[in-house]
């Protein structure tokens, strides 16, 4: 999603008073903004700490200031000044994660993003947005620039089944209906479903939504969806995102304090960080369960 | 406050006290941001702020006792002049970077002020922060470092020791400059100097500055006043 997050920063930044700070990260992907943007795309070299504090008096002098980085260095890292520095102070700074979940898979631990939108949701008023498709990132884009209160935005890699053309970017997406399980996708492991589901009869295939927004306070269920829960034959939540603090977490929590209780509840999640060989994302989340071979059989 | 509040850091506000005070009654301007880095001295910069009227007498009166907006280190709302809520060390330097390089980008005549603690150069981030500031050339920042030798478990040199910082400051593109952070003429003529690089000014102070009883000693980081101590630390200072 690299360069269509740079093909709308472009265009974004022609309209915004923009200042974009990196990591030193961004290198053959993000040059056309750079060109742009000039003295204010500002490589803040390998100090995720001062960039983020940086980023955040930059908000308070209303820019719109952006800080970039592979993920975990844009949220682990400089996670007390996430905290202190920006949402204490409820500065709208748009924190963008590249590599969300394993998108750095191979790259090792150390660059694995599978605890993000859960510790950040632990902090005031943080929008997160995970983007589903390469075609969202646009509309992504412009709902974090536009956004009054902290935003992290988590960039992953779009994985549409070919020739198939996403409905228009929205938080809630119906993307394949059946009598099956509603399965809940959170960002691109939704694309990732989309063949093996439509080729499954009607009557087993499963009700797919995208969610591209979080927390549910902020992006509340569709009508259609809490439906489903309350009557179908269960729910299950996929996320690439360690079990602890994930969303289905904060869906079941969600749904028991309204009285909603699904037929079934299942959960396919990242494992944690313990693993004793490493491969490019495929490979991490078969290891995880989150393939198409593990759903299939998490919704039989 | 710190008296009637039972509380304690005073040693570190005394230290600060006199350059802060300066700072706020002689050249801040509106336009001007102050940035506590070492937030455990609250209590220096909330005098500061009373001193400019910009606290009353009933909200110093509050600190750090229930339903006060003046809490042990700056909060994050309610003080307009208070842009940032510090107290974890290592925040305010790039704080204070992030309103120069604003005000720069901008070409606005600003001047933003930080001032650290000596120990607080044990963080890893407030150097991030030097690197950046000193690379961007943020001619307009200021910071005062204050450099009272003392931190929470003995002396700067014995816990983890630069001595001399400032030597290890003059590394980076900055212009460093130590003086005697009590001495209020030297601390004028530095900051009236004319400026053609980010500076750093290295405050020689004392830790309890003006009472005998707390002057350079390491427990009054931490202890609160007893009222004897109270009566004798007033009368010292009205003395002196």
């Amino acid at each position: 999603m690299r360069t269509q997050f740079c093909d709308a920063m472009v265009k974004r930044a022609g309209s915004a008073d923009m200042v974009f700070l990196t990591g030193d990260l961004g290198f053959m992907a993000l040059e056309p903004l750079q060109a742009v943007l000039g003295e204010r795309f500002i490589n803040a070299g390998v100090s995720e700490q001062n960039m983020i504090s940086v980023a955040a008096a930059l908000a308070r002098q209303n820019f719109e200031a952006w800080a970039y980085s592979i993920a975990p260095f844009c949220y682990a890292r400089p996670f007390e000044q996430i905290r202190n520095d920006v949402t204490f102070h409820k500065l709208p700074v748009k924190l963008v994660g590249n590599g969300g979940g394993y998108g750095y898979g191979v790259m090792g631990p150390t660059h694995h993003a599978i605890e993000d939108y859960g510790v950040l949701l632990t902090l005031p008023e943080i929008l997160v947005i995970v983007p589903a498709f390469d075609e969202d990132v646009a509309a992504a884009v412009e709902r974090a620039g536009a956004s009054s209160s902290p935003t992290y935005l988590r960039l992953g890699r779009g994985e549409k089944p070919e020739g198939y053309q996403p409905p228009a970017y929205a938080p809630w997406r119906w993307l394949t209906k059946g009598a099956g399980m509603s399965v809940i996708a959170v960002g691109p492991l939704a694309g990732t479903y989309l063949a093996a589901f439509e080729a499954l009869p009607e009557a087993e295939r499963p009700n797919l939504w995208a969610v591209a927004e979080l927390p549910l306070e902020r992006n509340p269920l569709p009508p259609e969806l809490v439906g489903q829960i309350k009557d179908g034959p269960g729910v299950c939540v996929v996320e690439e995102h360690v079990k602890q603090g994930g969303f289905a977490s904060s869906l079941a929590l969600h749904l028991s304090m309204r009285g909603v209780h699904p037929r079934a509840f299942r959960h396919l999640h990242a494992l944690d960080h313990q693993y004793d060989r490493y491969g490019a994302q495929p490979y991490m989340r078969e290891k995880s369960g989150l393939d198409v071979r593990g759903m299939l059989a998490a919704i039989s | 406050m710190h008296f009637e509040s039972r509380v304690g850091h005073i040693g570190g506000n005394l230290s600060a006290l006199d350059a802060t005070l300066i700072v706020f009654n002689e050249y801040l301007r509106p336009c001007d941001t102050f940035i506590l880095s070492k937030g455990h001295s609250a209590g220096a910069l909330y005098v500061a702020l009373w001193s400019v009227g910009r606290l009353s007498d009933e909200d110093l009166k509050s600190f750090h006792k229930d339903d006060t907006l003046l809490a042990g280190h700056p909060p994050a709302h309610g003080i307009p002049d208070i842009p940032f809520a510090t107290g974890s060390l290592g925040h305010g330097l790039s704080l204070a970077a992030g309103t120069a390089l604003g005000h720069q980008l901008r070409g606005e005549d600003s001047r933003t002020y930080c001032l650290t603690s000596d120990a607080e150069w044990q963080e890893g981030s407030t150097w991030e922060a030097l690197i950046f500031a000193a690379h961007h050339k943020l001619t307009d920042l200021t910071v005062l470092v204050d450099h009272n030798n003392l931190q929470g478990l003995g002396t700067t040199e014995a816990v983890a020791s630069m001595s001399p910082l400032w030597e290890k400051l003059r590394g980076f593109d900055v212009d460093v400059q130590v003086i005697d952070g009590h001495d209020a003429s030297a601390i004028r003529g530095v900051l009236e100097q004319q400026r053609d690089r980010m500076r750093v000014v290295v405050l020689r102070t004392t830790k309890g500055h003006g009472v005998s009883f707390m002057q350079g000693r390491m427990e009054w980081h931490y202890l609160p006043l007893t009222p004897e101590q109270f009566r004798t630390a007033l009368a010292e200072i009205e003395a002196g």
